[in-house]
């Protein structure tokens, strides 16, 4: 085992209180001391003068279509994408073929990981057999065998009954309850948000509803079971309003946001191309507007890229017949700099906050931290580093993602997992 | 035939992004084929040579038949391609479809699809020109010029009149384009009809919208009566065709509210006794059999103005 000698950086580690320029030492996987490090001896000395040393940043939401959709990416290539965007751990939803909804396919994810040896992906599992929202999945089986959270994403659970056991049922191993949204008798065929440009371009909308409704339900539902609650990708200020007032009273609710909530509209929409088909949909300005106030108060209280890849093929269809969601992994660092910290929103170390402890803290895992004696998963950021966007390098196998060509400031320049250098630019 | 300097479409996907000129352009084209559109055997040949294919995903009598007739009097050969399994219920991609197409060296497509984009989509993936039979709910502009052209016969200008636009508007690809071309032109649009037959923004269309028809029926310049479809009925956005009949068909009792001279339109096929009664739709202020002709005519001016821009 190798140690690493990080020097000269801007150390943010939020779960500490920390941000100061200093050095951090890692041996034998771990982060051995942190602050002014005089004399040490290190087989592999960083400089990270003008670069911020961040705990390795962590992505709840993301898609790695392992098994079942292998072509779209595989746990080797998603993981692989994650650390090329500064991501140590990744959470990865459900919705695979077979569904992540037993011990076996948890047990699947894990060795698949353990052997690409990229970021750390910690399985999401289903909150009902087969994502059917019908009878709950074995719970406890995968949480012996390693799920960190439980979902149905892709869907929403839409029985009211189903949901509050599963809030229930997973309270006893204090596992969270994360919810996609959206009762679909009000989404019906929708393709994108309801609203001026549904209406002139011919294409079925979503109403806002459809999220807030099963949002609102749910918050209920938790409260009712006292069971912790996160809602996935919140889009519209109505959402930011009904967690604002969760939170208000207590309740442990937390939710996420994504990239293109936080910098696209449904504007984009108006040429058809089917980058910009995600759900939930892409919203108005005043969403958009509202998420990133959301996010400065402490509403929102992580950021989730929702990396969803697809198939060029499928993404070439007709816009109400192609599949929604955009890959998020290799560049969302840029992004989301340039949705809250280019806009003036929040400041390097909220943004840190946002992408380590915080969800951290969500999934109950022991990460997001540069506490001595932590993993070593570290983010060497380079806040100034201007780059395009070339969506052709990117290191997921599928490049559907509408930033293309797009200017972005703030890169990841290393990443480290459990000691290990995982990427360097 | 020569490209007019005003016309620089080589597709015609939508009425939106057209000015009043180019409206007007395809109005003065239309003029000169009329004498080709009524049944008189001539035949110009100012499409000689040219291959079009009618490629149309959902059913259709009249649209198709139109075109196809408009091709055949300019001189085109006309290819039918029925596409029963369009690319949402699997089979080929639009995309691969327009390749194979390009690769048979066809000259203009007129498409039909029930996606809204779709026309668009095509355009994007082929030298050919496009034409939009209609797409989803998104605009069907041939049909709202065939409209338009035949008010214009009646009273020379659109300018001021008053124009409303009854039933199932959220659904409506026909409502879309005639909103967008009667407003270039001058004239002013009301939609009628039960607000859960509107679309979500109807609040920002340039549209007045009404939910009262006996209210509006004597100021009314022309009726334009959507078809009420039976799958609307099934999805309950309104309990029954008795109840919507009452309330927006244009009945006899109606009529007689409205002004002499009000102009009686329907795309068709009609629903005799549901949105229009029968004794309406046979009166002498229907023009729902011109409006037919007038169809044959607007094509083949849209066909010889796109295939102008070479």
């Amino acid at each position: 085992m190798t140690n690493i000698l990080i020097k000269n950086g801007r150390i943010i580690d939020p779960a500490n209180k920390v941000d100061m320029i200093g050095d951090l030492l890692i041996e034998n996987g771990k982060i051995k001391a942190v602050g002014k490090i005089k004399d040490a001896t290190a087989d592999t000395i960083i400089d990270a003068k003008d670069k911020i040393i961040a705990p390795g940043l962590i992505d709840l939401h993301v898609h790695l279509r392992e098994p079942g959709r292998e072509e779209e990416e595989t746990i080797a290539s998603g993981s692989a994408a994650a650390v090329t965007g500064g991501f140590t751990s990744v959470a990865c939803m459900p919705n695979t073929d077979p569904a992540i909804d037993n011990e076996a396919t948890v047990e699947f994810i894990l060795n698949r990981s353990a052997a690409a040896k990229m970021a750390n992906v910690f399985p999401v599992g289903a909150i009902t057999k087969e994502r059917k929202g019908e009878s709950l999945a074995e719970m406890g089986q995968m949480v012996r065998a390693g799920a960190v959270a439980f979902t149905d994403d892709g869907s929403g659970v839409q029985d009211p009954s189903v949901m509050l056991r599963a809030f229930q049922y997973a309270k006893m191993f204090n596992k969270v309850v994360m919810q996609h949204c959206q009762d679909d008798c009000l989404a019906g065929n929708g393709c994108m948000n309801a609203g001026y440009y549904a209406t002139i371009l011919g294409l079925p909308g979503m109403s806002p509803l459809a999220e807030e409704i099963m949002l609102y339900r749910d918050v209920q539902l938790a409260k009712a079971a006292g069971a912790r609650y996160h809602a996935q990708h919140l889009s519209t200020a109505g959402s930011v309003d009904i967690v604002r007032q969760a939170k208000a009273q207590g309740l442990p609710v937390t939710a996420e946001a994504t990239p293109h909530h936080l910098l696209l509209t449904e504007k984009e929409c108006e040429t058809y191309d089917t980058n910009f088909k995600m759900n939930p949909p892409l919203r108005t300005q005043a969403d958009l507007e509202a998420l990133r106030q959301g996010v400065a108060d402490g509403t929102i209280d992580c950021l989730a890229t929702d990396h969803a890849p697809h198939l060029k093929s499928a993404k070439e269809l007709e816009f109400p017949a192609a599949p929604f969601g955009i890959v998020g992994l290799d560049c969302a660092l840029g992004l989301y700099a340039k949705a809250l910290i280019e806009s003036g929103t929040i400041d390097w170390p909220l943004l840190i906050k946002l992408m380590t402890i915080n969800p951290a803290k969500i999934l109950t895992i022991d990460k997001g931290t540069l506490s001595e004696g932590a993993d070593a998963d570290i983010t060497i950021i380079d806040p100034n580093y201007k780059w395009k966007v070339d969506t052709t390098k990117f290191i997921s196998k599928s490049q559907n993602c509408p930033y293309n060509d797009w200017q972005l400031t703030a890169k990841p320049v290393i990443t480290i997992v459990g000691g290990q250098i995982k990427f360097q630019l | 035939m020569k490209k007019p300097k005003i016309w620089n479409n080589k597709h015609l996907l939508g009425l939106k992004k057209l000015s009043a000129d180019e409206l007007t352009c395809i109005f003065d084209t239309a003029e000169n084929y009329v004498k080709y559109a009524g049944g008189t055997g001539q035949k110009t040949d100012d499409l000689k040579g040219k291959l079009v294919v009618n490629l149309f995903f959902e059913d259709s009598t009249r649209t198709r038949s139109s075109f196809a007739i408009a091709a055949s009097r300019l001189g085109a050969d006309v290819i039918e391609l029925t596409a029963k399994a369009s690319s949402l219920s699997k089979g080929e991609t639009l995309r691969d479809t327009a390749r194979n197409l390009e690769a048979m060296g066809i000259d203009m497509v007129v498409i039909r699809h029930s996606a809204g984009g779709a026309p668009y989509l095509l355009s994007q993936n082929i030298e050919a020109s496009i034409l939009n039979a209609g797409d989803g709910y998104h605009e069907h502009p041939t049909q709202a010029l065939l409209d338009i052209f035949t008010i214009r016969q009646l009273r020379g200008s659109l300018e001021g009149l008053k124009v409303a636009i009854v039933g199932d508007i959220a659904h409506s690809r026909v409502a879309r384009s005639n909103i967008w071309a009667l407003n270039t032109l001058g004239a002013k649009v009301f939609v009628v009809g039960p607000p859960t037959l509107m679309p979500s923004a109807v609040n920002k269309l340039p549209v007045t919208v009404c939910h009262d028809f006996d209210s509006i029926i004597s100021e009314m310049d022309v009726f334009n009566m959507l078809r009420v479809q039976s799958e609307r009925i099934k999805s309950q956005v309104f309990p029954s065709t008795r109840e919507y009949s009452r309330i927006f068909g244009l009945t006899n009792n109606r009529m007689k509210r409205a002004k002499k001279d009000v102009i009686v339109m329907h795309p068709g096929p009609i629903n005799r006794g549901v949105e229009i009664d029968s004794d309406v739709a046979d009166g002498p202020n229907s023009t729902i059999l011109k409006q037919v002709t007038n169809g044959v005519a607007i094509r083949m001016a849209v066909m010889a103005l796109c295939d102008s821009v070479k």
